[in-house]
């Protein structure tokens, strides 16, 4: 049987659309040239040397013992930091959907610590850590008089990642135990099974894909961390950080790009396992809603361990972040505890203001590119069919597994001598353009992703109804699809702007002296001691932030999708 | 509605599609061809997974067809987007545009047909008046009830004056009282309108109170295609007759012909059937008996057992065992006729002129 006519007269339907065509073409062109081509030039990099394949490169980089350091230290902190943020993860997802809270307190505090690693720059955690258990710390110091308290290294990179990603782990697995059956467990009870018995024989096995996907998800955040090993690593160098120094250190460029491939590789095998192993494994073992409420436990022999637990961590996220306004208001941390706004003067001496425009400027020019770039992409995807729909969806989801410092030194390899080294777009390299583009590709995944779990909703006949009514595909998703999925198109939005102000990896290599980037200078005040200030620096970034994010609540509250479409 | 009626033909369509589990193709609509005259309203009945709607979703233009063209009028529209198409849909789901009121919705094929702004309102107003939804504008489609919901769909496909409506299941998420007004409605609004109609459906009832012409589809094929009653009375097969109305089916043979008349032989009675040209003599034949024509009394043609007897109300329900063949009956009106209770030994009776046979 040949379908060949179908086809056919699918491709002339498909070019007859001259909107639809222009946009799968321009999206295609944007992910080959800025994500698929930058990962592929890092490849060749590393396997050709003077025009000859040669694998010396390779043997170069891995019998580097700062390699081989770094590659362990990877793995090993990876390992800590997605078990312990599972665990952690596992703990407040359990409590929230199993336990009865006593207050509606617990809830806007799960809420509120659910937020903040979305909001917080990256090293926030590491600068309150500094501040809390350095040397000079205000609970190592001043509480135990311990003097030479040592945070740095692999104890302080675990504990601050896993304070930033078990939120991320929290929300998965919310999301998972909501969908299990209570009728489940309630047999399983019928049938004389103790509490712990049910979670252990029902729970805990439905749950274990979850949990996969849990670890598998905070291992690529925890491998692709640039900031964190940076600030709080000490000589605990990661692939990420050596990477980075091995280009601005050791001026290394190819085998930075054979470290990056090394990188990548790991990521990118932990994300298909997760992607395509795990999530349909979670789907086939729990399908559908959940058909009832379920009964909370209310045994205060397990009530109050474990809110207990969530309670001690909770306060200790949020006496972290407090902890940096404080950094920046005291005069010398450790010393001199009198409140004084010197380090806010000494960073606007330093070009904070420049800093800050330049950043805001170019994150509010990135962030529209990228919100509307996922809403079109998750929109063809989840609504059209033709061929490079699956290119599109893979390029696009394979970004979220790129570390920063993987896509910063593939952009390096990639543009600073043209496309292919042969000069073409070559003027691209150290503008503002290659560095919007950086934040297009950092954030888009996020979009696209929350953009396909938007449209998923809708009902494909809604738009079908409007093109039968004569709307081409551009007038669909003007008129149609965006109003509908506009409260994801807000949150992508400002998920953009925040991430792009935010970023680090990337930017810390493409960025040059003509833009001033906020984290930059956070991470360059921060190397060389000076707390007080990168604490001020910061404080105010997490203001902007905020207000961002509160803009965003505000504006999707009157002028997002209807309270009455909603509850359809 | 002065735009000029179209007819639609549908020349030897096949669909194919891969089965997603063994990955084999199939023909999901094979070699269907129809000519649908302008005016008429036509439905596409069939059990689900026949390819009714995947050949309404080739009319629209949503799906493209293996084989074959289509036309709609004189134009061949194969290579036309569903936009540019002169058809207008009515989705099972409604599918009202939710983040638009009712005025919005109905005027929003006029808009993209950049229709100046007064004739919309007065061609909107016109329509929501015929649907009867006058003075509901400026609601949104959520404070609908499914019916008013169902009427906001139509006055928006028919309010852009399309060649062909399509309906795609329309009335299967209303209410079995509602679905059953409704269809009148609909039914009266197309004559109203003059429009061509195709309107897919599983239900029998529905697309023998409402269409000229009945197109039953079978696993891809159109199994026959008729007004309701040659379809109910003159059924080509086994599973039309089962399709459509409730069937009891009694295997003979045909012994000879007077005419037009069969003589056929069942259980070692003589039956005379009429119109039985088509089977020869000697052939192997089926009897429809339609529950409806067939009593149960103390004589009558084949003797039977009574294995079910029922109170509906309307009707006494029986199930007899005629043989080895159960034959169910429902005796119309039973107050004051005699009952059989289940055990009781009777036989079956029909008037000869009323039964069909395969």
């Amino acid at each position: 049987m040949a379908r060949k006519q179908s086809a056919a007269l699918d491709r002339k339907k498909f070019f007859a659309d001259p909107i639809l065509t222009c946009s799968v073409i321009v999206l295609i062109v944007f992910l080959a040239l800025f994500i698929l081509y930058p990962l592929t030039i890092l490849l060749i990099d590393s396997f050709v040397k003077d025009g000859q394949l040669t694998g010396s490169i390779f043997d170069n980089i891995i019998h580097l013992e700062r390699f081989q350091k770094a590659f362990f230290n990877t793995m090993r902190a990876g390992i800590l930091t997605a078990l312990v943020s599972t665990a952690i993860g596992l703990l407040f997802s359990y409590v929230d959907v199993y336990v009865r809270l006593q207050s509606k307190f617990f809830e806007r505090m799960f809420n509120v610590v659910s937020l903040l690693p979305i909001v917080s720059p990256p090293f926030v955690l590491s600068l309150s850590m500094i501040c809390l258990f350095g040397r000079a710390g205000l609970i190592t110091r001043k509480l135990f008089h311990i003097y030479n308290a040592n945070i740095y290294g692999l104890p302080g990179i675990v504990i601050t990642q896993t304070l930033t990603f078990f939120p991320v782990c929290y929300l998965m697995l919310r999301g998972l135990l909501k969908n299990i059956d209570p009728s489940l467990e309630e047999a399983a009870r019928d049938m004389g099974a103790s509490r712990w018995k049910v979670f252990t024989t029902v729970t805990l096995p439905l749950m274990l894909p979850g949990l996969g996907n849990a670890f598998l998800v905070t291992f690529i955040e925890s491998a692709a961390d640039f900031a964190n090993p940076m600030l709080i690593g000490g000589d605990y160098d990661t692939l990420a950080t050596t990477i980075y120094l091995q280009i601005t250190g050791a001026y290394d460029k190819q085998g930075a790009a054979a470290m990056a491939v090394i990188l990548l590789c790991i990521t990118v095998v932990m994300f298909v396992i997760q992607k395509y192993y795990l999530e349909s494994k979670t789907a086939a073992t729990l399908t559908g809603k959940a058909t009832r409420a379920r009964m909370r436990i209310t045994e205060k022999s397990i009530t109050v361990p474990l809110t207990v637990l969530c309670m001690v961590i909770s306060v200790f996220v949020v006496a972290m972040y407090i902890m940096v306004p404080f950094g920046a208001l005291f005069k010398l941390w450790g010393r001199n505890y009198s409140l004084t706004l010197d380090h806010f003067k000494a960073i606007g001496d330093l070009g904070a203001l420049r800093a800050f425009r330049d950043s805001a400027l170019l994150s509010v020019i990135a962030s529209p590119i990228t919100s509307i770039l996922s809403m079109v992409i998750a929109w063809l995807v989840v609504k059209k069919k033709f061929k490079g729909r699956g290119f599109i969806e893979f390029t696009s989801m394979l970004a979220m597994a790129v570390p920063g410092t993987v896509l910063g030194v593939g952009f390096i390899r990639g543009f600073s001598s043209g496309v292919f080294h042969t000069g073409f777009m070559q003027n691209l390299y150290g503008t503002s353009v290659i560095l919007i583009i950086a934040f297009v590709v950092r954030s888009l995944p996020t979009g696209t992703r929350s953009g396909i779990s938007a449209l998923r909703q809708i009902d494909k006949s809604i738009e079908e109804s409007a093109i039968d009514l004569g709307a081409d595909s551009g007038k669909v998703f003007f008129t149609v699809t965006l109003p509908l999925i506009k409260d994801s198109f807000f949150s992508g939005l400002v998920t953009a702007f925040v991430r792009s102000i935010t970023a680090i990896s990337a930017v810390i290599l493409l960025v040059t002296p003509r833009w001033l980037m906020v984290t930059v200078q956070i991470n360059g005040l921060a190397e060389k001691g000076l707390y007080g200030e990168a604490c001020a620096y910061a404080t105010i970034l997490i203001i902007v932030v905020y207000a961002a994010v509160a803009l965003m609540n505000l504006f999707i509250k009157y002028f997002g999708t209807s309270k009455a479409m909603r509850e359809e | 509605m002065s735009k000029e009626k179209k007819g639609i033909k549908l020349d030897h369509i096949s669909k194919i599609y891969q089965d997603p589990k063994t990955k084999k193709d199939f023909y999901a609509v094979n070699d269907v061809s129809l000519d649908i005259e302008p005016g008429s309203f036509v439905t596409l009945l069939g059990p689900s997974g026949c390819g009714k709607t995947t050949t309404l979703r080739m009319v629209a233009g949503f799906e493209s067809p293996d084989t074959g063209s289509i036309y709609l009028g004189n134009e061949k529209i194969d290579e036309l987007t569903p936009n540019k198409r002169d058809s207008a849909m009515v989705f099972q789901s409604y599918a009202l545009l939710p983040h638009y009121n009712i005025f919005d919705n109905v005027a929003y094929g006029l808009k993209i047909r950049k229709v100046p702004a007064d004739e919309i309102r007065k061609k909107v107003t016109d329509i929501l008046a015929l649907v009867g939804l006058s003075g509901m504008e400026t609601r949104m489609t959520n404070q609908l009830s499914g019916g008013q919901q169902q009427r906001v769909a139509l006055a928006r496909a028919l309010v852009v004056e399309p060649g062909v409506l399509l309906f795609d299941e329309p009335l299967s998420n209303l209410d079995a009282k509602l679905r059953v007004s409704m269809r009148t409605e609909i039914r009266r609004i197309q004559q109203e309108a003059g429009i061509t109609a195709i309107y897919v459906t599983h239900d029998q009832s529905e697309a023998m109170s409402i269409s000229d012409k009945i197109i039953i589809m079978n696993a891809g094929v159109v199994a026959q295609i008729g007004t309701p009653e040659e379809i109910y009375y003159h059924p080509v097969s086994k599973f039309v007759a089962d399709f459509i109305g409730e069937a009891n089916f009694l295997d003979g043979r045909m012994l000879s012909h007077e005419g037009d008349t069969g003589i056929l032989e069942i259980q070692g009675v003589k039956i005379r059937v009429p119109e039985a040209s088509h089977i020869a003599d000697g052939k192997d034949a089926t009897l429809l008996l339609r529950p409806e024509t067939a009593v149960v009394a103390d004589e009558g043609f084949f003797p039977c057992k009574v294995i079910l007897s029922c109170f509906m109300g309307a009707y006494q329900s029986y199930h007899v065992m005629v043989g080895d063949t159960k034959v169910a009956v429902m005796d119309y009106n039973p107050r004051g006729k005699k009952i059989y209770k289940v055990g009781d030994s009777a036989f079956i009776n029909f008037d000869q002129g009323k039964v069909h046979v395969l």
